[in-house]
Protein backbone atom coordinates (compact mmCIF):
# COMPACT_ATOMS: atom_id res chain seq x y z
CA UNK A 1 0.00 0.00 0.00
CA UNK A 2 1.18 3.50 -0.81
CA UNK A 3 2.30 5.78 2.00
CA UNK A 4 0.33 8.76 3.21
CA UNK A 5 0.88 12.09 1.51
CA UNK A 6 -1.32 13.91 4.00
CA UNK A 7 -2.30 13.12 7.56
CA UNK A 8 -4.80 15.21 9.50
CA UNK A 9 -5.75 14.43 13.09
CA UNK A 10 -8.38 16.22 15.15
CA UNK A 11 -8.12 19.49 13.24
CA UNK A 12 -9.95 22.49 14.68
CA UNK A 13 -10.33 26.00 13.27
CA UNK A 14 -12.57 28.86 14.40
CA UNK A 15 -13.14 32.34 13.05
CA UNK A 16 -14.01 34.32 16.14
CA UNK A 17 -16.96 32.52 17.73
CA UNK A 18 -17.73 30.54 14.56
CA UNK A 19 -16.26 27.04 14.47
CA UNK A 20 -15.52 26.23 10.82
CA UNK A 21 -13.68 22.94 11.35
CA UNK A 22 -14.54 20.87 14.41
CA UNK A 23 -12.32 17.84 14.81
CA UNK A 24 -11.50 16.60 11.30
CA UNK A 25 -9.23 13.57 10.80
CA UNK A 26 -8.31 11.85 7.55
CA UNK A 27 -5.42 10.57 5.50
CA UNK A 28 -4.63 10.96 1.79
CA UNK A 29 -2.60 8.19 0.15
CA UNK A 30 0.17 8.95 -2.30
CA UNK A 31 -1.07 8.92 -5.88
CA UNK A 32 -4.79 9.00 -5.14
CA UNK A 33 -7.44 11.57 -5.92
CA UNK A 34 -9.06 12.46 -2.63
CA UNK A 35 -12.32 14.38 -2.64
CA UNK A 36 -13.62 16.62 0.12
CA UNK A 37 -17.33 16.80 -0.56
CA UNK A 38 -19.88 18.92 1.21
CA UNK A 39 -22.30 21.81 0.95
CA UNK A 40 -21.08 25.41 0.82
CA UNK A 41 -19.83 26.53 4.20
CA UNK A 42 -19.17 22.99 5.45
CA UNK A 43 -15.49 23.69 6.14
CA UNK A 44 -13.94 22.20 3.01
CA UNK A 45 -12.10 25.31 1.89
CA UNK A 46 -10.90 26.11 5.42
CA UNK A 47 -9.51 22.57 5.72
CA UNK A 48 -7.75 22.77 2.35
CA UNK A 49 -6.36 26.25 3.08
CA UNK A 50 -4.84 24.92 6.30
CA UNK A 51 -3.22 22.10 4.30
CA UNK A 52 -1.94 24.64 1.76
CA UNK A 53 -0.39 26.78 4.50
CA UNK A 54 -2.70 29.73 3.84
CA UNK A 55 -4.37 29.47 7.24
CA UNK A 56 -3.29 28.61 10.73
CA UNK A 57 -5.16 25.97 12.69
CA UNK A 58 -6.30 26.35 16.29
CA UNK A 59 -5.39 22.78 17.21
CA UNK A 60 -4.79 19.33 15.81
CA UNK A 61 -1.96 17.67 13.92
CA UNK A 62 -1.33 18.21 10.20
CA UNK A 63 1.38 16.62 8.09
CA UNK A 64 1.74 17.36 4.36
CA UNK A 65 4.53 15.39 2.66
CA UNK A 66 6.14 15.15 6.08
CA UNK A 67 6.01 18.90 6.77
CA UNK A 68 3.81 21.13 8.88
CA UNK A 69 2.31 23.47 6.23
CA UNK A 70 1.93 26.27 8.78
CA UNK A 71 5.71 26.79 8.66
CA UNK A 72 5.52 27.69 4.95
CA UNK A 73 8.74 25.77 4.39
CA UNK A 74 10.15 26.38 0.93
CA UNK A 75 11.10 22.69 0.66
CA UNK A 76 7.42 21.79 1.02
CA UNK A 77 6.18 24.56 -1.29
CA UNK A 78 8.50 23.29 -4.04
CA UNK A 79 6.59 19.98 -4.04
CA UNK A 80 3.04 21.33 -3.90
CA UNK A 81 0.84 22.98 -6.52
CA UNK A 82 -2.14 25.08 -5.48
CA UNK A 83 -5.06 26.06 -7.68
CA UNK A 84 -6.87 29.04 -6.21
CA UNK A 85 -10.64 29.36 -6.19
CA UNK A 86 -10.36 32.66 -8.06
CA UNK A 87 -8.01 35.43 -9.08
CA UNK A 88 -4.29 35.70 -8.65
CA UNK A 89 -3.32 36.86 -12.15
CA UNK A 90 -1.33 39.76 -13.49
CA UNK A 91 -3.83 41.15 -16.02
CA UNK A 92 -1.25 42.50 -18.48
CA UNK A 93 1.01 39.46 -18.55
CA UNK A 94 0.67 36.76 -21.20
CA UNK A 95 0.09 33.10 -20.43
CA UNK A 96 3.61 32.29 -21.58
CA UNK A 97 5.19 35.07 -19.48
CA UNK A 98 3.23 34.16 -16.35
CA UNK A 99 4.10 30.46 -16.54
CA UNK A 100 7.77 31.23 -17.27
CA UNK A 101 7.92 33.71 -14.38
CA UNK A 102 6.42 31.41 -11.76
CA UNK A 103 8.63 28.53 -13.00
CA UNK A 104 11.73 30.35 -11.75
CA UNK A 105 11.04 29.74 -8.09
CA UNK A 106 11.09 25.93 -8.48
CA UNK A 107 14.20 23.74 -8.50
CA UNK A 108 13.04 21.43 -11.32
CA UNK A 109 10.27 23.20 -13.22
CA UNK A 110 8.33 21.64 -16.03
CA UNK A 111 9.04 23.18 -19.44
CA UNK A 112 6.88 26.28 -20.00
CA UNK A 113 5.48 25.24 -23.39
CA UNK A 114 4.86 21.71 -22.14
CA UNK A 115 2.97 23.05 -19.10
CA UNK A 116 0.81 25.27 -21.29
CA UNK A 117 0.08 22.31 -23.57
CA UNK A 118 -0.80 20.14 -20.58
CA UNK A 119 -3.71 22.45 -19.74
CA UNK A 120 -4.64 23.00 -23.40
CA UNK A 121 -3.80 26.70 -23.64
CA UNK A 122 -1.34 26.52 -26.58
CA UNK A 123 -3.58 28.72 -28.72
CA UNK A 124 -3.65 31.39 -26.00
CA UNK A 125 0.04 31.35 -25.16
CA UNK A 126 0.54 34.98 -26.22
CA UNK A 127 -2.75 36.31 -24.84
CA UNK A 128 -2.73 38.43 -21.71
CA UNK A 129 -4.65 37.14 -18.68
CA UNK A 130 -7.26 39.89 -19.03
CA UNK A 131 -8.04 38.68 -22.55
CA UNK A 132 -8.84 35.11 -21.43
CA UNK A 133 -12.32 33.71 -20.80
CA UNK A 134 -13.25 32.50 -17.33
CA UNK A 135 -12.56 28.88 -18.22
CA UNK A 136 -9.22 29.76 -19.82
CA UNK A 137 -8.19 31.61 -16.69
CA UNK A 138 -8.90 28.54 -14.60
CA UNK A 139 -6.66 26.60 -16.96
CA UNK A 140 -3.92 29.21 -16.55
CA UNK A 141 -4.41 28.81 -12.80
CA UNK A 142 -3.85 25.07 -13.21
CA UNK A 143 -0.78 25.69 -15.37
CA UNK A 144 0.72 27.91 -12.65
CA UNK A 145 0.06 25.15 -10.11
CA UNK A 146 1.70 22.50 -12.31
CA UNK A 147 4.76 24.39 -13.59
CA UNK A 148 6.84 23.34 -10.57
CA UNK A 149 6.06 19.68 -11.37
CA UNK A 150 4.52 19.13 -7.92
CA UNK A 151 3.87 15.76 -6.27
CA UNK A 152 0.73 17.03 -4.63
CA UNK A 153 -1.92 19.27 -6.19
CA UNK A 154 -4.72 21.09 -4.37
CA UNK A 155 -7.81 21.91 -6.40
CA UNK A 156 -10.40 23.99 -4.59
CA UNK A 157 -13.77 23.84 -6.38
CA UNK A 158 -12.06 23.49 -9.77
CA UNK A 159 -15.20 23.48 -11.91
CA UNK A 160 -17.57 25.83 -10.07
CA UNK A 161 -19.37 27.92 -12.66
CA UNK A 162 -18.26 25.76 -15.61
CA UNK A 163 -20.64 24.69 -18.34
CA UNK A 164 -20.93 20.90 -18.83
CA UNK A 165 -18.43 20.79 -21.72
CA UNK A 166 -15.80 22.78 -19.82
CA UNK A 167 -16.38 20.55 -16.80
CA UNK A 168 -15.66 17.42 -18.88
CA UNK A 169 -12.43 19.00 -20.13
CA UNK A 170 -11.37 19.85 -16.59
CA UNK A 171 -12.13 16.32 -15.48
CA UNK A 172 -9.89 14.96 -18.23
CA UNK A 173 -7.08 17.20 -17.00
CA UNK A 174 -7.52 15.94 -13.44
CA UNK A 175 -7.43 12.34 -14.70
CA UNK A 176 -4.19 13.26 -16.50
CA UNK A 177 -2.75 14.41 -13.16
CA UNK A 178 -3.59 11.05 -11.66
CA UNK A 179 -1.98 9.26 -14.60
CA UNK A 180 1.15 11.35 -14.00
CA UNK A 181 1.23 9.87 -10.51
CA UNK A 182 0.25 13.06 -8.67
CA UNK A 183 -1.65 13.07 -5.44
CA UNK A 184 -4.71 15.27 -5.84
CA UNK A 185 -6.86 16.83 -3.15
CA UNK A 186 -10.10 18.09 -4.61
CA UNK A 187 -12.90 19.99 -2.93
CA UNK A 188 -16.26 20.08 -4.60
CA UNK A 189 -19.93 20.40 -3.91
CA UNK A 190 -20.79 18.46 -7.07
CA UNK A 191 -21.55 14.83 -6.19
CA UNK A 192 -21.09 13.76 -9.78
CA UNK A 193 -17.60 15.24 -9.82
CA UNK A 194 -16.54 13.36 -6.70
CA UNK A 195 -18.06 10.17 -8.09
CA UNK A 196 -16.26 10.58 -11.42
CA UNK A 197 -12.83 11.57 -10.18
CA UNK A 198 -12.16 10.61 -6.59
CA UNK A 199 -10.64 7.33 -5.46
CA UNK A 200 -11.91 8.16 -2.00
CA UNK A 201 -14.11 10.90 -0.65
CA UNK A 202 -14.83 12.39 2.73
CA UNK A 203 -18.22 14.01 3.20
CA UNK A 204 -17.87 17.17 5.29
CA UNK A 205 -20.83 18.66 7.11
CA UNK A 206 -20.78 21.41 9.71
CA UNK A 207 -17.03 21.16 10.15
CA UNK A 208 -16.96 17.39 10.65
CA UNK A 209 -16.42 14.36 8.44
CA UNK A 210 -19.63 12.34 8.43
CA UNK A 211 -18.51 9.59 6.04
CA UNK A 212 -15.29 8.54 4.34
CA UNK A 213 -14.39 5.91 1.77
CA UNK A 214 -14.46 5.10 -1.95
CA UNK A 215 -17.48 6.86 -3.51
CA UNK A 216 -19.10 3.52 -4.37
CA UNK A 217 -18.85 2.07 -0.89
CA UNK A 218 -19.97 4.92 1.31
CA UNK A 219 -22.74 4.92 3.79
CA UNK A 220 -24.40 2.73 6.39
CA UNK A 221 -26.12 -0.53 5.34
CA UNK A 222 -24.24 -0.50 2.10
CA UNK A 223 -26.59 -2.76 0.03
CA UNK A 224 -30.32 -2.35 -0.47
CA UNK A 225 -32.38 -5.41 -1.32
CA UNK A 226 -35.99 -4.72 -2.18
CA UNK A 227 -39.02 -6.45 -3.71
CA UNK A 228 -42.74 -5.83 -4.08
CA UNK A 229 -45.05 -7.64 -1.72
CA UNK A 230 -48.85 -7.03 -1.74
CA UNK A 231 -48.38 -3.89 -3.79
CA UNK A 232 -45.76 -2.32 -1.50
CA UNK A 233 -42.02 -2.24 -1.94
CA UNK A 234 -40.21 -3.80 0.98
CA UNK A 235 -36.58 -2.70 1.47
CA UNK A 236 -33.87 -4.36 3.54
CA UNK A 237 -30.45 -2.83 4.16
CA UNK A 238 -27.53 -5.15 4.65
CA UNK A 239 -23.78 -5.47 4.55
CA UNK A 240 -24.11 -9.11 3.43
CA UNK A 241 -26.47 -9.32 0.46
CA UNK A 242 -25.53 -12.95 -0.33
CA UNK A 243 -26.86 -14.25 2.94
CA UNK A 244 -29.93 -12.03 2.84
CA UNK A 245 -30.82 -12.97 -0.74
CA UNK A 246 -30.41 -16.64 0.07
CA UNK A 247 -32.79 -16.35 3.00
CA UNK A 248 -35.37 -14.27 1.14
CA UNK A 249 -35.44 -16.47 -1.97
CA UNK A 250 -35.42 -19.71 0.05
CA UNK A 251 -38.40 -18.57 2.11
CA UNK A 252 -40.24 -17.34 -0.98
CA UNK A 253 -39.68 -20.63 -2.82
CA UNK A 254 -40.82 -22.56 0.26
CA UNK A 255 -44.05 -20.52 0.30
CA UNK A 256 -44.41 -20.93 -3.45
CA UNK A 257 -44.26 -17.15 -4.00
CA UNK A 258 -42.37 -14.97 -6.41
CA UNK A 259 -40.40 -11.94 -5.28
CA UNK A 260 -41.73 -9.41 -7.74
CA UNK A 261 -39.44 -6.57 -8.74
CA UNK A 262 -36.48 -8.00 -6.80
CA UNK A 263 -33.56 -5.57 -6.81
CA UNK A 264 -30.12 -5.44 -5.23
CA UNK A 265 -28.72 -1.92 -5.33
CA UNK A 266 -25.95 0.05 -3.82
CA UNK A 267 -27.12 3.49 -2.78
CA UNK A 268 -25.67 6.16 -5.04
CA UNK A 269 -23.30 8.68 -3.59
CA UNK A 270 -26.10 11.19 -3.89
CA UNK A 271 -28.45 9.08 -1.77
CA UNK A 272 -25.78 8.57 0.88
CA UNK A 273 -24.92 12.24 0.82
CA UNK A 274 -28.50 13.42 1.15
CA UNK A 275 -29.19 10.93 3.90
CA UNK A 276 -26.12 11.94 5.88
CA UNK A 277 -26.66 15.64 5.51
CA UNK A 278 -30.36 15.27 6.31
CA UNK A 279 -29.58 13.38 9.52
CA UNK A 280 -27.33 16.21 10.54
CA UNK A 281 -29.99 18.79 9.83
CA UNK A 282 -32.61 17.01 11.93
CA UNK A 283 -30.52 16.90 15.07
CA UNK B 1 17.83 30.14 -7.70
CA UNK B 2 19.00 32.06 -4.68
CA UNK B 3 16.61 34.49 -2.98
CA UNK B 4 18.71 37.33 -4.35
CA UNK B 5 18.51 36.03 -7.94
CA UNK B 6 14.75 35.59 -7.51
CA UNK B 7 14.43 39.19 -6.27
CA UNK B 8 16.30 40.28 -9.41
CA UNK B 9 13.91 38.23 -11.58
CA UNK B 10 10.94 39.78 -9.77
CA UNK B 11 12.44 43.23 -10.31
CA UNK B 12 12.83 42.60 -14.06
CA UNK B 13 9.27 41.29 -14.21
CA UNK B 14 7.99 44.42 -12.43
CA UNK B 15 9.87 46.69 -14.86
CA UNK B 16 8.38 44.83 -17.80
CA UNK B 17 4.79 45.15 -16.60
CA UNK B 18 5.14 48.72 -15.26
CA UNK B 19 4.99 50.25 -18.73
CA UNK B 20 2.02 48.06 -19.69
CA UNK B 21 -0.17 50.00 -17.28
CA UNK B 22 -0.40 53.46 -18.86
CA UNK B 23 -2.34 55.12 -16.03
CA UNK B 24 0.23 54.08 -13.43
CA UNK B 25 3.04 55.18 -15.71
CA UNK B 26 1.28 58.54 -16.13
CA UNK B 27 0.89 59.16 -12.41
CA UNK B 28 4.44 58.06 -11.75
CA UNK B 29 6.16 60.05 -14.42
CA UNK B 30 4.11 62.65 -16.13
CA UNK B 31 2.03 64.22 -13.37
CA UNK B 32 4.83 65.60 -11.14
CA UNK B 33 6.74 66.88 -14.16
CA UNK B 34 3.59 68.46 -15.53
CA UNK B 35 3.03 70.23 -12.22
CA UNK B 36 6.62 71.42 -12.23
CA UNK B 37 6.33 72.88 -15.71
CA UNK B 38 2.86 74.39 -15.13
CA UNK B 39 3.69 76.02 -11.83
CA UNK B 40 7.08 77.27 -12.99
CA UNK B 41 5.45 78.74 -16.08
CA UNK B 42 2.36 80.18 -14.37
CA UNK B 43 3.93 81.70 -11.28
CA UNK B 44 7.06 82.97 -12.86
CA UNK B 45 10.45 81.43 -12.84
CA UNK B 46 12.11 83.68 -10.31
CA UNK B 47 15.20 82.01 -8.93
CA UNK B 48 14.01 82.04 -5.31
CA UNK B 49 10.65 80.50 -6.28
CA UNK B 50 12.36 77.79 -8.30
CA UNK B 51 14.61 77.11 -5.33
CA UNK B 52 11.48 76.14 -3.41
CA UNK B 53 9.67 74.42 -6.27
CA UNK B 54 12.42 72.12 -7.58
CA UNK B 55 13.20 70.38 -4.24
CA UNK B 56 9.45 70.39 -3.50
CA UNK B 57 8.60 68.58 -6.72
CA UNK B 58 11.53 66.21 -6.14
CA UNK B 59 10.06 65.35 -2.72
CA UNK B 60 6.61 64.94 -4.21
CA UNK B 61 8.12 62.61 -6.82
CA UNK B 62 9.60 60.41 -4.11
CA UNK B 63 6.21 60.38 -2.37
CA UNK B 64 4.35 59.50 -5.57
CA UNK B 65 6.68 56.78 -6.85
CA UNK B 66 6.94 55.03 -3.49
CA UNK B 67 4.13 55.78 -1.03
CA UNK B 68 1.33 56.23 -3.56
CA UNK B 69 2.53 53.57 -6.01
CA UNK B 70 3.18 50.95 -3.33
CA UNK B 71 -0.09 51.56 -1.49
CA UNK B 72 -1.92 50.89 -4.74
CA UNK B 73 0.29 47.99 -5.75
CA UNK B 74 0.25 46.15 -2.42
CA UNK B 75 -3.51 46.62 -2.06
CA UNK B 76 -4.05 45.33 -5.57
CA UNK B 77 -1.71 42.35 -5.14
CA UNK B 78 -3.55 41.39 -1.98
CA UNK B 79 -7.10 41.97 -3.22
CA UNK B 80 -6.54 40.26 -6.58
CA UNK B 81 -5.10 37.14 -4.95
CA UNK B 82 -1.57 37.47 -6.31
CA UNK B 83 -0.08 37.67 -2.81
CA UNK B 84 -2.01 34.54 -1.89
CA UNK B 85 -0.72 32.75 -4.97
CA UNK B 86 2.85 33.79 -4.29
CA UNK B 87 2.43 32.74 -0.65
CA UNK B 88 1.77 29.20 -1.81
CA UNK B 89 4.86 29.00 -4.03
CA UNK B 90 8.51 28.62 -3.02
CA UNK B 91 9.20 32.22 -4.13
CA UNK B 92 10.45 33.80 -0.87
CA UNK B 93 8.31 36.70 0.32
CA UNK B 94 11.44 38.81 0.78
CA UNK B 95 12.45 38.23 -2.86
CA UNK B 96 8.96 39.05 -4.09
CA UNK B 97 8.54 42.24 -2.05
CA UNK B 98 12.21 43.11 -2.62
CA UNK B 99 11.72 43.05 -6.41
CA UNK B 100 8.65 45.27 -6.13
CA UNK B 101 10.43 47.76 -3.84
CA UNK B 102 13.47 47.86 -6.12
CA UNK B 103 11.23 48.76 -9.03
CA UNK B 104 9.72 51.63 -7.03
CA UNK B 105 13.22 52.78 -6.07
CA UNK B 106 14.23 52.94 -9.73
CA UNK B 107 11.14 55.02 -10.51
CA UNK B 108 11.92 57.41 -7.65
CA UNK B 109 15.52 57.97 -8.71
CA UNK B 110 14.54 58.37 -12.38
CA UNK B 111 11.93 60.92 -11.38
CA UNK B 112 14.20 62.95 -9.12
CA UNK B 113 16.80 62.87 -11.90
CA UNK B 114 14.26 64.19 -14.41
CA UNK B 115 13.22 66.98 -12.05
CA UNK B 116 16.85 68.07 -11.70
CA UNK B 117 17.41 67.86 -15.47
CA UNK B 118 14.29 69.88 -16.29
CA UNK B 119 15.18 72.44 -13.63
CA UNK B 120 18.64 72.87 -15.10
CA UNK B 121 17.90 72.85 -18.80
CA UNK B 122 14.42 74.43 -18.92
CA UNK B 123 14.69 76.94 -16.11
CA UNK B 124 18.42 77.50 -15.78
CA UNK B 125 18.67 76.29 -12.21
CA UNK B 126 22.23 75.44 -11.16
CA UNK B 127 23.32 71.81 -10.97
CA UNK B 128 22.72 70.32 -7.50
CA UNK B 129 25.03 71.70 -4.86
CA UNK B 130 25.70 68.32 -3.24
CA UNK B 131 25.34 65.30 -5.55
CA UNK B 132 26.16 62.67 -2.95
CA UNK B 133 23.69 64.17 -0.50
CA UNK B 134 21.07 64.16 -3.24
CA UNK B 135 21.61 60.42 -3.73
CA UNK B 136 21.64 59.75 -0.01
CA UNK B 137 18.57 61.80 0.86
CA UNK B 138 16.62 60.41 -2.09
CA UNK B 139 17.49 56.91 -0.83
CA UNK B 140 16.35 57.88 2.67
CA UNK B 141 13.07 59.27 1.32
CA UNK B 142 12.53 56.15 -0.78
CA UNK B 143 13.07 53.90 2.25
CA UNK B 144 10.73 56.02 4.36
CA UNK B 145 7.83 56.38 1.95
CA UNK B 146 8.29 52.87 0.56
CA UNK B 147 7.89 51.35 4.02
CA UNK B 148 4.99 53.68 4.80
CA UNK B 149 3.31 52.77 1.50
CA UNK B 150 3.47 49.03 2.22
CA UNK B 151 2.25 49.68 5.77
CA UNK B 152 -0.58 51.96 4.62
CA UNK B 153 -1.80 49.32 2.14
CA UNK B 154 -2.61 47.11 5.14
CA UNK B 155 -5.17 49.72 6.20
CA UNK B 156 -6.83 50.00 2.78
CA UNK B 157 -9.80 47.61 2.76
CA UNK B 158 -10.17 47.14 -0.99
CA UNK B 159 -9.15 48.41 -4.41
CA UNK B 160 -12.22 50.62 -4.84
CA UNK B 161 -11.37 52.66 -1.76
CA UNK B 162 -7.62 52.84 -2.46
CA UNK B 163 -7.73 56.20 -4.34
CA UNK B 164 -9.68 57.80 -1.50
CA UNK B 165 -7.24 56.52 1.13
CA UNK B 166 -4.18 57.53 -0.87
CA UNK B 167 -5.40 60.98 -1.79
CA UNK B 168 -6.63 61.69 1.73
CA UNK B 169 -2.94 61.53 2.67
CA UNK B 170 -1.22 62.62 -0.53
CA UNK B 171 -3.09 65.84 -1.33
CA UNK B 172 -3.05 67.49 2.13
CA UNK B 173 0.51 66.34 2.68
CA UNK B 174 1.94 67.97 -0.43
CA UNK B 175 0.06 71.21 0.33
CA UNK B 176 1.33 71.56 3.91
CA UNK B 177 4.85 70.27 3.29
CA UNK B 178 6.11 73.10 1.11
CA UNK B 179 6.04 71.47 -2.29
CA UNK B 180 4.70 74.55 -4.09
CA UNK B 181 5.58 77.31 -1.68
CA UNK B 182 7.65 77.69 1.43
CA UNK B 183 6.08 75.89 4.40
CA UNK B 184 6.94 78.84 6.64
CA UNK B 185 3.98 80.78 5.22
CA UNK B 186 1.46 78.27 6.66
CA UNK B 187 -0.80 78.87 9.67
CA UNK B 188 0.88 77.54 12.86
CA UNK B 189 -1.45 74.56 13.27
CA UNK B 190 -0.77 73.26 9.75
CA UNK B 191 2.91 74.02 10.12
CA UNK B 192 2.93 71.95 13.32
CA UNK B 193 1.35 69.01 11.50
CA UNK B 194 3.83 69.33 8.65
CA UNK B 195 6.69 69.43 11.16
CA UNK B 196 5.55 66.12 12.65
CA UNK B 197 5.32 64.37 9.27
CA UNK B 198 8.29 63.30 7.15
CA UNK B 199 7.71 65.00 3.78
CA UNK B 200 8.60 68.54 4.81
CA UNK B 201 11.84 67.30 6.36
CA UNK B 202 12.68 65.26 3.28
CA UNK B 203 12.14 68.38 1.15
CA UNK B 204 14.39 70.37 3.49
CA UNK B 205 17.11 67.76 3.00
CA UNK B 206 16.59 67.72 -0.78
CA UNK B 207 16.68 71.52 -0.79
CA UNK B 208 20.09 71.42 0.87
CA UNK B 209 21.30 68.87 -1.70
CA UNK B 210 19.90 70.68 -4.75
CA UNK B 211 19.95 74.37 -3.84
CA UNK B 212 22.52 74.43 -1.08
CA UNK B 213 22.24 76.31 2.20
CA UNK B 214 21.62 74.41 5.37
CA UNK B 215 19.36 71.83 6.97
CA UNK B 216 18.58 70.95 10.57
CA UNK B 217 20.05 67.63 11.76
CA UNK B 218 16.60 66.83 13.11
CA UNK B 219 15.24 66.73 9.53
CA UNK B 220 16.89 63.46 8.40
CA UNK B 221 16.40 62.08 11.93
CA UNK B 222 12.63 62.58 11.70
CA UNK B 223 12.54 60.95 8.25
CA UNK B 224 14.55 58.04 9.64
CA UNK B 225 12.15 57.71 12.57
CA UNK B 226 9.19 57.44 10.19
CA UNK B 227 11.14 54.89 8.15
CA UNK B 228 11.57 52.64 11.17
CA UNK B 229 7.93 53.07 12.17
CA UNK B 230 6.88 52.24 8.61
CA UNK B 231 9.03 49.10 8.55
CA UNK B 232 7.61 47.85 11.84
CA UNK B 233 4.02 48.49 10.71
CA UNK B 234 4.65 47.00 7.25
CA UNK B 235 5.91 43.73 8.72
CA UNK B 236 3.63 43.59 11.77
CA UNK B 237 0.34 43.95 9.88
CA UNK B 238 1.29 42.11 6.71
CA UNK B 239 -1.53 39.88 5.46
CA UNK B 240 -1.69 37.53 2.53
CA UNK B 241 -5.34 38.10 1.58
Amino acid sequence: MAGLAIEVADLHKSYGATAAVRGVSFGVREGEVFGLLGPNGAGKTTTVEILEGHRKRNSGRVSVLGHDPEERDRRLQERVGIVLQSGGFYPRVTVQEAVAHFAKAYPRPRDTAETIALVGLEQKSDSRANELSGGQRRRLDLALALVGDPELVFLDEPTTGFDPAARRTAWDTIRTLKELGKTVVLTTHYLEEAQELADRVAIVKDGRIVAEGPPGELGPGSYRVSYVSEGRRVTHETDDPTELLHRLTRDAVARGERLDGLEVKRPTLEEVYLELTKEEAER
Amino acid sequence: MSPFALAWEQFRFERKIFWRNPSAAFFNFVLPLLLLVLIASAFGSEADELDVLIPGIAGMSVLGTTFTALTYEMTWLREDGILKRVGGTPLPTTSFIGGILASAVVNAFLQVGLVVLIGHFAYGVDWPAHWLSLLGFTALGVACFGALGVAFAHAVPNMDSAPAYVNAVFVPLIFISGVFYSAESLPPVLEGIAEALPLKHLIDCLSYAIVGGDYAVTAPAIVLGWTLAGLVLAVRYFRWE
